[in-house]
């Protein structure tokens, strides 16, 4: 069959956004061919190894290093001592007030370390096995500290972890409904409720987790051109640009920072490093080319790790379960060091306590405290995870005192639909959600009553297998973050993102992000964006990120902010670009600019079929042959945009575990996670997304945590002992979605990157704690071993009989 | 990491190999898949000064019927001895236990005899070749001998083999007709077991006739659960009847204590998981 086709007229392309595109980006990074930082070879490049502190806190008394300068093929050997007035500082960013109590951070430790696993030495040799056999060569030589390892006994001061402070409270921030003005006093709601009410005090345990991204970190540093180039597995090539030429002097326009291809971070690259700092260090000092790579060991031991909280919670109700006031006392477990946002990732927590709830009054303490500990900052949801799992269980708790349904009990409290927007006892606008309609389809997808008929079968039978079910109605705020909240918030930097796009002669489309993908698929959403936004092929738009010297402005990638901020500054550009195009495309048609529409990838005038592309336009550009007076021949245009609201995703997860009630093992299941997450750029990259995260927080709740003994060392120091799970280990999800597009940006997205993780940890310990409820349990700490849960059980049964 | 130097031998026969040994002794280190002392040397664990690879000697690997028990390589892949069709007709217990031996691509290097010469209380075979009665034939400078499995486990990472010498093959005695079951019982399916049992029974109509129960990591070495043993022969092969044979299971373990488990829950577990491996093994609901 042959298609004839009228000249000039094409077929309208197809609507990109909402095509479960495959990811552009797969081919090369699934068959390795790709440039990771640890793949980079540059001619006579050194390598680096560290001497890491085996004591969690000692003074360093002496450094011998006579036996490894000797050794064979090195070229260079440093400690902190000798570079402490040239090695910068590793930054603290977010300091919440002018309050704070934080320690000097120096790359590589001076004469004290604080941590077991920070750096006391660095070997530069000619091979990365020289540099590792040179490094055991050096003797260092320790004056051991008393230690402070446990969070709450850290908090009582007995023990400092640097005494120079005087203190282990390095910061206390508050939220008060009450004085912001935003609700009631939290105080008299809990007095009300237990004059009249119901009130809920429990206490959780938020372990402290390590990110455990695939790629480990790695960076190279090569000094032999005018600027300094630097290659680093980071999350944040502009910010970690920023921060260097800050913090070493070393002028901002003398240094490139490079992210290529990044094999995952969850915030855990989303720091500026010793590492990285040594190493930029390590090039200017020999003038040489320098890697250093980082093994799995190091990695567990001093990359930043996440959460580590304990959280008090007091909630007050009426009778009926409508709940009046909540009071939240967080710890926080700093480790040693304040990192780049660390001090404020509990803070994140604030807004996120009151959930989807509606209730009077709420105040909102936390404390955070230094330990002898490897540092703790962001970890995929950052804060609002924590705080999810402490409402979802408490209001789990609430229903269970009421003998009620958790969903009818969490439905009397949430925003209903019609109230948007609403602004919550956290003084939060929402713009946009329905939870009515999530619960409804989760508990459709789920089965939700024949599953708990299931449970009553199995209750009645005694059956030693026991099925429960657990329920998270969550949402969280993406899109860190309008630049005048976080000044409110003395956090360091904005929040605006930049996109920039470029019209090529050819008509080919190149799109530069601000943002920083290490595993998000942004190069197949953007390009998906633009294709639309311009109507070009799909095919057509090159996606370019990651280098300071070709995305010159940006933020970078953390807070679920790419494509709810990133992606609204695309949409900018591009429209900008079209703008642009107008006043050539009107030349060119012979008609005024006023009369041309833009359709389809054409600019057409109104009411003909006189038209060009957009592509046309930009060669013309190019060109440059017959141009308007006074028209620059440049179609390029750029946007940096600033949101004005965070965006609120929600979603409702059901999930069915059965508890082995004689072995303590648990065993998923079905997991339903319903998410409304505004409209959909690409569902294929959504449901990725929804299923790593998913398997993320269930980790959380099952099997990862980061464990010190008393001396401070990382016992759970390999993967043999910091439990990850592998696909055998899950089950297969159902995912879907419920729609309620964001109303503060154009394509009304709302955010994807940390939904699943926020909201599943809750709902598998609900569901765990819901399968044995009926034997006395009521909370069982995470992660839900078996041996807990036996021992939960165990416990119930034991104060049962007395 | 990359290990610390070392020198590097392949030796193509058993006598090279002794001979090795015998000239570099405590020195040395035997490189047999490599799936433990890799790890062990990149994380710089043990520096040795030579690594002894005997992944060329060819007589030390496959398996072989040797009338009345079967020979197994010491340098036979976990993955050759998953799918050989005498191990799954005469030592069912043995293909259990490796069907579920770390992952896939660990069961293509790692080797039997290298996994029991390491001796790891968490290995999937100790206590199955130990159930089975197994003999390893150990070659040395002085020619070889032969020990019972009940004499090969001394303690944590330490077995009968000296210094000079290499574990050359498993003698395994058949086990035709018995059924075999391998409850292994971890929070992640690549993790070394908390705990396991390895349980085989030969039934006399609805009796179990005799039974064999060894436990993974219920001490430093594998265990036999003699006492489980005796109390199920002659018994009905019942939920009930094996519960009561099965609360003696963890009777005389010493247990670890470490992050999965504490020595009480670890005695409790292997009590119900007995009962359960047994009654796998004797094709009952293991429940």
């Amino acid at each position: 069959m042959t298609a004839t086709q009228e000249p000039g007229l094409k077929e309208a392309p197809t609507q990109e956004i909402g095509r479960d595109r495959r990811r552009k980006e797969d081919q090369r990074l699934i068959t390795g061919r790709t440039r990771w930082t640890d793949n980079i070879v540059l001619p006579g490049m050194l390598h680096i190894a560290m001497v890491r502190s085996p004591f969690a806190h000692a003074r360093i008394t002496g450094v011998d290093t006579e036996a490894a300068k000797a050794a064979p093929n090195v070229v260079d050997v440093f400690t902190g001592s000798e570079v402490a007035d040239v090695q910068g500082v590793i930054a603290n960013a977010w300091p919440l007030s002018a309050e704070q109590k934080a320690p000097d951070h120096p790359p590589m430790a001076v004469d004290r370390v604080a941590f077991a696993g920070e750096i006391v030495a660095v070997v530069v040799a000619r091979s990365a096995a020289e540099a590792q056999d040179a490094a055991e060569l050096i003797d260092v030589e320790y004056d051991e500290l008393p230690a402070v390892i446990d969070l709450k006994r850290a908090a009582a001061d007995d023990v400092l972890a640097h005494p120079d402070l005087g203190t282990n409270i390095s910061s206390v921030w508050t939220l008060d409904s009450a004085e912001g003005g935003t609700g009631g006093n939290v105080d008299e709601a809990i007095a009300e409720a237990r004059e009249n009410g119901i009130v809920i005090e429990r206490e959780y345990r938020q372990q402290r987790l390590i990110p455990a991204f695939m790629e480990p970190r790695s960076t190279v540093v090569d000094p032999t051109g005018e600027q300094y180039v630097v290659w680093s597995a980071t999350q944040i090539p502009h910010i970690a640009r920023f921060l260097l030429a800050a913090t070493t002097g070393t002028p901002e326009s003398k240094i490139r920072y490079i992210a290529p291809d990044v094999g995952g971070g969850f915030g855990g690259k989303l720091q500026t490093t010793p590492e990285e700092w040594l190493t930029f260090l390590a090039a200017k000092r020999t003038g040489k080319p320098v890697k250093y790579t980082e093994s799995r060991s190091e990695s567990l031991m001093s990359g930043h790790h996440g959460r580590d909280q304990w959280q008090r919670l007091t909630l007050a109700a009426t009778k009926e379960g409508r709940v009046t006031g909540l009071k939240v006392d967080l710890l926080a477990d700093m480790g040693a060091y304040i990192g780049i946002v660390g001090g404020g990732v509990p803070v994140l927590g604030a807004w996120m306590f009151n959930s989807i709830y509606k209730w009077d009054a709420y105040r909102f303490t936390t404390t955070q405290v230094l330990t002898n500990k490897t540092w703790v900052d962001a970890y995929r949801g950052a804060g609002r995870p924590e705080a999810t799992y402490g409402i979802e269980r408490l209001m789990t708790e609430l229903a269970a005192e009421l003998g009620k349904d958790p969903l009818e009990v969490r439905e009397m409290n949430w925003i209903k639909h019609d109230e948007f927007p609403f602004t919550t006892v956290a003084g939060m606008t929402y713009d946009s959600g329905d939870y009515e309609a999530a619960t409804a389809r989760s508990k459709e997808l789920f089965g939700y009553d024949e599953l708990r008929a299931e449970q009553q079968r199995r209750r009645d039978a005694g059956d030693p297998v026991q099925l429960g079910i657990g329920v998270s109605t969550y949402t969280e705020m993406c899109g860190l973050a309008p630049s005048r909240v976080l000044g409110q918030l003395n956090y360091g930097a904005g929040g605006w993102e930049h996109a920039e796009i470029r019209m090529l002669p050819t008509g080919k489309v190149e799109v530069i992000t601000g943002t920083s993908p290490h595993g998000q698929g942004h190069e197949t959403a953007w390009s998906q964006i633009v294709a639309d936004r311009l109507g070009v092929p799909f095919e057509d738009v090159e996606v370019l990120h990651g280098d300071t010297q070709i995305s010159v402005r940006g933020l970078d990638t953390y807070g679920s902010r790419s494509l709810v901020i990133g992606g609204e500054a695309l949409v900018r550009a591009a429209d900008k670009v079209v703008e642009r195009a107008k006043p050539l495309a009107a030349h060119m048609l012979e008609a005024s600019p006023d009369d041309l529409e833009f359709a389809g990838g054409r600019l057409q005038v109104r009411g003909t079929d006189q038209g060009v592309t957009i592509q046309e336009v930009a060669t013309a550009a190019w060109t440059a042959h017959d141009l308007p007076d006074g028209l620059e021949p440049n179609l390029d245009a750029s946007a940096t945009y600033d949101p004005v609201n965070f965006s609120f995703p929600h979603g409702t997860h059901l999930c069915a575990m059965e508890v082995d009630t004689e072995t303590g093992r648990v065993r998923m299941r079905k997991y339903v996670a319903v998410d409304d997450i505004g409209n959909i750029v690409n569902p294929l990259i959504v449901s990725g997304q929804v299923h790593g995260g998913l398997v993320q927080g269930i980790s959380q709740a099952l099997w990862e945590e980061a464990v010190h003994d008393e001396g401070g060392t990382l016992v759970s120091g390999t993967l043999v002992d910091y439990l990850l799970p592998t696909a055998a280990d899950t089950i297969s999800f159902e995912t879907d979605h419920t729609t309620s597009p964001s109303t503060t940006n154009t394509l009304g997205t709302k955010g994807v990157g940390e939904a699943g993780t926020i909201a599943s940890t809750p709902a598998v310990v609900n569901a765990i704690v819901d399968a044995v409820r009926h034997l006395g349990v009521t909370d069982i700490r995470m992660p839900c071993s078996p041996e807990r849960v036996w021992r939960a059980i165990q416990q119930a049964q034991k104060g049962a009989g007395q | 990491m990359n290990p610390a130097p070392f020198e590097y031998l392949a030796p193509t026969t058993v006598d090279e190999a002794v001979a090795a040994l015998v000239e570099h002794g405590d020195e040395a280190k035997i490189l047999a898949g490599g799936q433990s002392l890799l790890p062990v040397l990149r994380m710089r664990l043990n520096a040795p000064e030579w690594v002894i690879d005997l992944g060329r000697i060819e007589t030390l690997r496959g398996v072989r019927d040797a009338g009345d028990h079967l020979v197994i390589g010491a340098m036979t892949t976990h993955d050759q001895v998953l799918h050989d069709p005498l191990v799954h007709e005469h030592a069912l217990l043995v293909t259990k236990a490796v069907t579920q031996l770390a992952d896939a691509q660990v069961r293509h290097r790692g080797t039997f005899g290298g996994a029991l010469a390491h001796a790891d209380p968490g290995g999937d075979l100790g206590a199955p070749t130990l159930a089975l009665d197994a003999t390893f034939v150990i070659t040395g400078p002085s020619g070889t001998r032969s020990v019972p499995a009940a004499e090969f486990f001394v303690d944590l990472f330490e077995t009968a083999i000296g210094e000079d010498e290499i574990l050359t093959e498993v003698q395994v005695p058949k086990y035709d007709g018995w059924g075999a079951h391998y409850e292994k019982f971890v929070r992640v399916s690549h993790q070394w077991p908390i705990i396991a049992v390895a349980a085989t029974v030969r039934l006399d109509g609805d009796t179990i006739a005799e039974a064999r129960v060894g436990l993974t990591n219920m001490g430093s070495t594998p265990v036999r659960a003699t006492a489980v043993e005796e109390a199920l022969a002659g018994q009905p092969a019942t939920p009930d009847a094996v519960q009561q044979a099965a609360a003696h299971a963890a009777d005389g373990t010493s247990p670890p204590t470490d992050l999965n488990g504490d020595a009480e829950y670890r005695r409790h577990l292997a009590t119900v998981l007995t009962r359960r491996a047994v009654l796998a093994a004797a094709g009952r609901n293991g429940t």
